[in-house]
């Protein structure tokens, strides 16, 4: 399997443009996030991004989680991809901190990723994601 | 005693499928080690230097008969008879098969257990003072708030790929038992205005640049406990460096920004992460709390005990300690009798432990980062009988907090990063101080030794702290002086050139030597070498 | 010389390359001269090695002796429980290792 999207809209057909270049740049709608950039610069713009691409050129680097979330507690609604060194046991974390597209460098077994992104009923924590966290089902 | 609900339950059930499902697909193939290895690590396993290594979680070192005995269980039928109880209230077997590791975790999840982020780069096992629900100083029992922490760490998305691994301690007392801020974050619970709330030290640790943690937030609203944590991970998630792994601890980012900078970032942080509802209503606060209600004492018990056995009374006076509620005492159980491996414990005193603390301990255990158990809650009219059966199994060794207490990291007999052994030389220093009357003499004393740089020895926060080093490719061993773990944290000096095996058992009796020479009315080590300072001791050590 | 030394997958065991196989015995151990990173590569993709690696080591007439402290404690086993070591038997074992 090579990317994976979980959103209804058509994939938008345009580049994603590093930071500097975006914040220079009025008529880009697609942003491209390197790690240690901070996300928070792209608030002010959000009702024009229809992508940000946050890159993840090796998979221990969590710092794009970080951004993720950041994005969607700021109201982002657009599409939020991870790209680069992605694995397959990180794409439940992925998607609960808000990413719903995925462009892994090595592609991902279509098998696993469905059994992985299934095999939890619940959560402990909120995130950017709609689960329920399980001291909320305790409580009402 | 927390007991999980479906919830829970479903969640470890979950976390053995996934971890069956990686090894499965390890053994086939579908994965190098290389992209393996993080999710083993996240896991608890490692592969260390004669086999694969589990590293099982015991959250703030609780845990009950059932529990224990299935350690034992894993000890006898998984890996060769016993287990190493760690500094972080862990315990780790050392011969575990990689195809045997799914079915472990499932024995594991039988009795609420688990291996979950005992490793890795991510929160780890959430650790606590192991007299908790014991301690009359305590304002409250920290645990409930240790297990709020646990389960918000589990698998918590942000934070499973951290610059570095992440240790919280969470403590309610003045006394700090738990080497508190020697922690990535260290919490104490205080009150204020008949309040309850969190002060959080951040930015301890031990490893090659040892930090005592400074206070970032004196008073966090009991409320916002949660919410000020996340603030405190997403500024180090942000912002820790991941340049150098030897940089990466979130000590060296609150030492590189200062202490007051981080504040006002997390501050910052804190204000926005409030709004997102992190924190659970109080009702689950209550719900956890009603599991560590105090057990059912006895009211009106004698508070006497027969000193007339000797033996009996001298291992009163060392290892059993004052408990809260009148009529009752705090056992702890040394497993570091002269000669033993500390930390190590075999599956049959395993076992022996879940009886006694089943039979008079309100069917509870502790497992202390001074690698020692604690029956937390005995009758002091029972303690005679529980000290004859810990006899019998060889477990009555009446040392605790004396030199031969000593905490020791596996080193290199077992670690694949160490650089020299540290079990032989706690050995040796035991044999030395062999004599029971001379080790009370010398009173309390911290001696803890670390087979590399990693500190998992706590050498850093030994009053006595022994570092073993790679000289040329023999094993070296350095001294130092003054740290302490306590309410008092310190880190130790190191004293000059190191010393080989039975030179570094020579020093460390000339240290004691000459504290004996120097000390006033009844100091302890620490108080004395803090008096004097260092040289003197120096002085003695290298003439 | 030159020894080739991992782990086995499944079971974690330390292993030592015999010139066609793996063995627990050090003493089984061949010189590997120059070949070491070309049969390291077959042995791992063919996962009957984990984590393999390459290591220096002396010639004894009791067989070959790794240069570091490290890999003699893989080779024997802890020191501090000889019980467990592969030379059970001998209370010297330890010995060898330092």
């Amino acid at each position: 399997m090579g990317n994976l999207r979980f959103r209804d809209d058509a994939a938008l057909d345009q580049p994603a443009v590093a930071l500097s270049a975006f914040l220079d740049q009025s008529n880009a709608t697609a942003v491209r996030l390197e790690p240690g950039e901070d996300a928070r610069l792209l608030i002010p713009h959000l009702d024009r991004i229809a992508l940000v691409e946050v890159a993840f050129p090796k998979f221990r680097d969590g710092r794009g989680y970080s951004a993720a979330r950041i994005l969607r507690e700021a109201g982002y609604a657009g599409e939020l991809r991870a790209q680069g060194d992605v694995l397959v046991d990180q794409i439940r974390e992925m998607r609960r901190c808000g990413f719903d597209s995925f462009v892994p460098d090595k592609p991902l077994d279509e098998a696993v990723v469905k059994t992985t992104l299934a095999r939890y009923d619940n959560v402990y924590q909120r995130a950017a994601d709609a689960a329920v966290p399980v001291w909320k089902l305790r409580h009402g | 005693m927390y007991k999980y609900d479906q919830y829970d339950q479903a969640i470890v059930d979950a976390r053995v499928d996934e971890f069956r499902d990686q090894v499965r697909r390890r053994m086939a193939g579908e994965m190098t080690e290389d992209q393996f290895k993080p999710l083993r690590l996240m896991n608890g396993l490692y592969l260390q230097l004669h086999a694969y290594m589990l590293r099982v979680a015991i959250p703030y070192g609780t845990l009950d008969s059932r529990q224990m005995r299935m350690l034992a269980h894993i000890a006898r039928k998984y890996d060769r008879d016993y287990g190493h109880f760690t500094t972080r209230q862990n315990i780790q077997y050392n011969w575990i098969k990689l195809e045997d590791a799914g079915d472990i975790l499932a024995d594991l999840a039988t009795v609420e257990m688990h291996a979950i982020q005992t490793s890795g780069n991510c929160i780890r096992n959430i650790s606590s003072d192991q007299y908790a629900g014991a301690a009359a100083d305590e304002i409250t029992d920290p645990r409930p708030w240790a297990e709020l922490l646990r389960q918000w760490s589990t698998f918590h998305p942000e934070f499973s790929y951290l610059p570095r691994k992440f240790k919280i301690a969470v403590i309610a007392a003045d006394e700090d038992r738990a080497a508190m801020r020697l922690h990535d974050i260290g919490i104490q619970l205080v009150e204020r205005d008949g309040k309850l709330g969190a002060a959080f030290y951040v930015g301890g640790g031990m490893g090659r640049t040892p930090m005592v943690a400074p206070l970032i937030k004196d008073f966090v609203p009991i409320e916002d406990f949660l919410s000020y944590s996340e603030a405190c991970l997403r500024v180090y998630n942000r912002y820790g460096r991941r340049d150098n792994i030897y940089k990466a601890r979130i000590k060296i980012l609150i030492h590189e920004l200062g202490a007051e900078k981080y504040a006002a970032e997390v501050e910052q942080e804190f204000a926005h992460v409030k709004s997102l509802g992190i924190d659970p209503p109080a009702a689950e606060l209550e719900r956890i709390a009603a599991f560590f209600a105090p057990p059912a004492f006895e009211a009106g018990i004698a508070d006497s005990v027969d000193r007339n056995d000797p033996d009996f009374a001298v291992w009163l006076d060392q290892n059993v300690k004052a408990h809260k509620q009148p009529g009752y005492a705090i056992v702890n159980i040394s497993l570091k009798k002269t000669g033993d491996i500390p930390g190590d414990a075999s599956s049959a005193q395993i076992d022996v432990m879940a009886d006694i603390a089943k039979d008079y301990s309100f069917d509870e255990l502790r497992v202390t980062h001074a690698q020692n158990i604690v029956l937390p809650h005995v009758a002091k009219r029972d303690l005679y009988a529980v000290w004859q059966k810990l006899v019998e199994a060889d477990l009555a060794a009446a040392n605790l907090d004396l030199i031969s207490d000593i905490i020791a990291c596996p080193g290199l007999d077992y670690c694949s990063l160490a650089n020299a052994r540290s079990i032989p030389v706690a050995q040796k220093i035991a044999k030395r101080f062999a004599d029971p009357v001379r080790q009370r003499d010398l009173g309390e004393l911290k001696l803890k030794i670390s087979g590399c740089i990693n500190a998992c020895g706590h050498h850093h926060a030994g009053h006595i702290g022994i570092l073993g080093v790679d000289k040329k490719g023999t094993e070296n061993y350095q001294l130092s002086l003054g740290g302490s773990g306590a309410e008092d944290t310190s880190i130790g000096k190191i004293t000059g050139p190191g010393f080989d095996e039975d030179g570094i058992v020579d020093a460390v009796e000339r240290v004691t030597d000459k504290f004996i020479q120097l000390r006033e009315g009844d100091e302890r080590f620490l108080d004395t070498y803090r008096r004097v300072g260092f040289d003197p001791f120096k002085e003695a050590i290298y003439g | 010389m030159k020894l080739l030394t991992g782990n086995d997958l499944a079971s974690g065991a330390v292993t030592w390359w015999t010139g066609s196989g793996w063995s627990l015995h050090v003493e089984e151990a061949a010189d590997v001269g120059d070949q070491g990173d070309s049969i390291l590569a077959t042995e791992e993709a063919a996962r009957r090695v984990n984590a393999p690696y390459i290591i220096d080591a002396v010639s004894t007439p009791q067989g070959p002796r790794p240069a570091h402290i490290k890999d003699r404690v893989r080779a024997l086993g802890p020191t501090v429980r000889l019980d467990l070591t592969l030379k059970p038997a001998d209370p010297a074992a330890g010995n060898w290792v330092i």
